[in-house]
């Protein structure tokens, strides 16, 4: 017997079907861990999946979670689609938050207006510069990028390290952190007295955007075609390198405006863990979105609300909080695999002779 | 600085260098092993992580059962996590042929997120540390003038770099599965024509790198600290997948590799001790940039494996 793997065009219903089934596997994997606890699985996730949306303040914290992950997923599943494999979201997203930062501190004399707007085009403006020197040995010199973004990440977190350690560090405080950040440079809350701030809607927008871009524009048909067949689309008259550059650029902005975003909506300063692995997620956000920026949006609120219920059966069952980091790394493999049914039909056949 | 406190101040630094470029070199030369046969494994920095952790609870609850070889136990308990790991890996990169970057940082992600898990789960959270007594140092001619220091190392230290350095140069270059292994890495179709089975070549490849990369991550808990924190590993994976493109997927080159990045590290921790104003994490990123750096400089010409992050498909 071997396996025989077929190409074959997806159907629709797969692409609602498959990311459910995904969650299901994933559920039934990881309850092994939750049994060794002592817990139920299925009260592990009650807790995990509904308790969180039945109180108004929990159900609040999801899309306080979900807003950096929105970004982080649409930063990674733009640069995945248009060919540039972008594992530094998490480096441009530091990168965006130091640049923030840095703004957010000299915001004194200026009205919210400009202070606000000023510290989030810095953020952008920093993620950019920290994708352009991999994106420019990709395009200019043939460099994988994969290992230069990856590497820059480290560097990104040990220069937030030393800004924290050094120049910034806030007397007051015991903690390596920065001291706040002018008021006006922080971004309105939404809601009164929560945390949900105006990122979230920012974060909406800039997926909604981005998604038209790709799907109604002339520049996301060369993006994809790029990403997808960059030989063809060389053929066709696309210009493959300077639209990479413009993926990566665009990619590294949204990684940096997430950073800004959650330094003015939610810390209001510095710390080494303003980002705690965003980035990274964000490649697990845009699988599950099947790079789809459209599908970013349920994507970013689900592991956003795992975020939350790995606190609440935290409390409510004692299983370790580290439960939610497991789930989205299974969900992030199974995903990854049960995806392939789209594209693949796999038969099992006898071996010809 | 003296004369005499210079030659021992180096003498300690190249000993401290010896000690924090083992576990680079194991994980370094597992990577070697996975890429030379076509699979870029990002999984590395989270099997580090994972052997660190299943390696210090195995050793600690052997300790406490009273186990008097409770340290090899833990060895042999992370060399196992990270095979199980490597395997998971090859299942998704070879036999379904997934994109390696994803498939590699999920291994990752799990990785992290099922030792913190087990961490809290075995030891709960505690105000200290738990803490086993771990490997201590040897010295084969004890009592050399000068050199005193250098010589006094781990067991594990003497076996990376007299042990598993040649002996991977010689399976890599001279040996029939080295041959296999640099073959499906290169080429494939070719490797399969001549009757190469390259399914089965590159899981034994991620296989020997999972448990190598485990032992380096193991290293640190059961040698060099004694102990399991969250921080433990702190990016050394990724240090590795900078020497290995360094070393242009030699293991003789990673060890020299390993002993110039340790050597930054160790000159690092030194600086620090002795009050020196250079904040020191601009040496630590120096092996980042000096990669980078060497990729702009010469990385059209680096020796990527011919099928490097290409999955293999018999048609």
């Amino acid at each position: 017997m071997t396996l025989k793997i077929e190409r074959r065009a997806p159907p629709v219903w797969m692409r609602v079907i498959l990311p459910i089934l995904a969650v299901i596997i994933t559920f039934a994997l990881t309850s092994a861990l939750v049994l060794m606890v002592g817990a139920s699985p299925l009260e592990a996730y009650y807790h995990f999946l509904v308790e969180p949306l039945s109180s108004r303040v929990s159900a609040v914290e999801v899309l306080v979670k979900a807003t950096p992950l929105l970004l982080t997923g649409a930063a990674v599943a733009v640069a995945f689609s248009g060919g540039f494999w972008n594992i530094g979201a998490e480096g441009q997203f530091l990168a965006g938050a130091v640049a923030a930062t840095a703004i957010g501190l000299n915001m004194h004399s200026l009205p919210p207006a400009v202070a606000v707007p000023l510290t989030l085009i810095g953020g952008v403006a920093a993620g950019m510069a920290w994708v352009a020197t991999p994106a420019l040995m990709k395009t200019r010199l043939g460099i994988d990028e994969v290992v230069t973004t990856l590497l820059l990440n480290s560097v990104a977190l040990l220069a937030v390290s030393a800004l924290l350690n050094g120049p910034w560090r806030d007397p007051i405080s015991q903690w390596p952190q920065s001291p706040d950040i002018a008021a006006a440079a922080i971004l309105p809350k939404l809601i009164p007295r929560s945390r949900l701030h105006l990122g979230f809607l920012l974060a909406i927008l800039v997926v909604a955007a981005l998604g038209f871009v790709l799907s109604r524009t002339a520049f996301g048909v060369r993006l994809r075609a790029a990403g997808m067949e960059p030989d063809a689309a060389r053929f066709a008259g696309i210009q493959v390198g300077r639209v990479m550059l413009t993926t990566a650029l665009l990619s590294g902005g949204i990684a940096g405006l997430a950073g800004a975003i959650e330094v003015a909506g939610i810390h209001y300063h510095l710390i080494e863990a303003i980002s705690g692995g965003h980035g990274y997620t964000g490649i697990v956000i845009a699988t599950l979105s099947g790079l789809n920026p459209w599908a970013v949006v349920p994507a970013a609120l689900f592991i956003g609300l795992i975020d939350t219920g790995s606190q609440t059966v935290s409390r409510a069952l004692g299983v370790p909080v580290y439960l939610g980091e497991v789930i989205q790394a299974t969900l992030l493999l199974v995903t990854l695999a049960v995806l392939l049914l789209q594209h693949y039909r796999i038969r099992w056949e006898r071996r010809a002779a | 600085m003296s004369e005499a406190s210079l030659l021992a101040f180096l003498v300690g630094l190249l000993a401290a260098t010896l000690r924090v470029a083992t576990p680079l070199l194991y994980a370094t030369i597992g990577e070697v092993y996975s890429e030379r046969s076509g699979v870029l494994n990002l999984g590395i920095e989270g099997v580090m992580f994972l052997g660190a952790f299943v390696g210090f609870a195995a050793a600690a609850q052997a300790e406490a059962a009273g186990w008097g070889a409770y340290l090899w136990v833990g060895l042999v308990a992370a060399m196992i996590s990270g095979l199980l790991m490597a395997l998971l890996m090859a299942l998704l990169s070879v036999t379904l042929g997934l994109n390696q970057h994803v498939a590699g940082l999920g291994i990752t992600l799990l990785c992290t997120g099922l030792a913190m898990f087990g961490f809290r789960l075995v030891f709960g959270e505690r105000p200290v540390l738990p803490r086993i007594s771990p490997f201590s140092q040897l010295n084969p001619f004890p009592g050399t003038p000068i050199l005193d220091p250098l010589l006094n190392q781990y067991l594990l230290t003497y076996l990376a770099f007299l042990v598993l350095v040649p002996a991977s140069v010689w399976v890599l270059y001279h040996s029939n599965f080295g041959l296999q292994l640099r073959a499906v890495g290169e080429n494939p179709e070719a490797a399969d024509a001549a009757g190469i089975n390259v399914f089965r070549t590159r899981y034994a490849a991620l296989a020997i790198g999972g448990v190598l990369m485990a032992l380096g991550g193991a290293f640190l808990s059961l040698a060099q600290l004694g102990a399991f924190s969250p921080g433990i590993v702190a990016g050394r994976g990724w240090v590795c997948i900078a020497l290995v493109i360094f070393a242009r997927w030699d293991p003789l080159r990673a060890m020299f590799g390993a002993l110039l990045f340790g050597g930054m590290f160790a000159l690092q921790l030194r600086l620090q001790t002795q009050g020196f104003q250079l904040p020191y994490e601009v040496l630590l990123a120096l092996p980042y940039l000096v990669t980078i750096l060497a990729l702009a400089v010469a990385g059209r010409y680096a020796p990527y494996p011919g099928a490097y992050l290409k999955p293999y498909r018999r048609e």
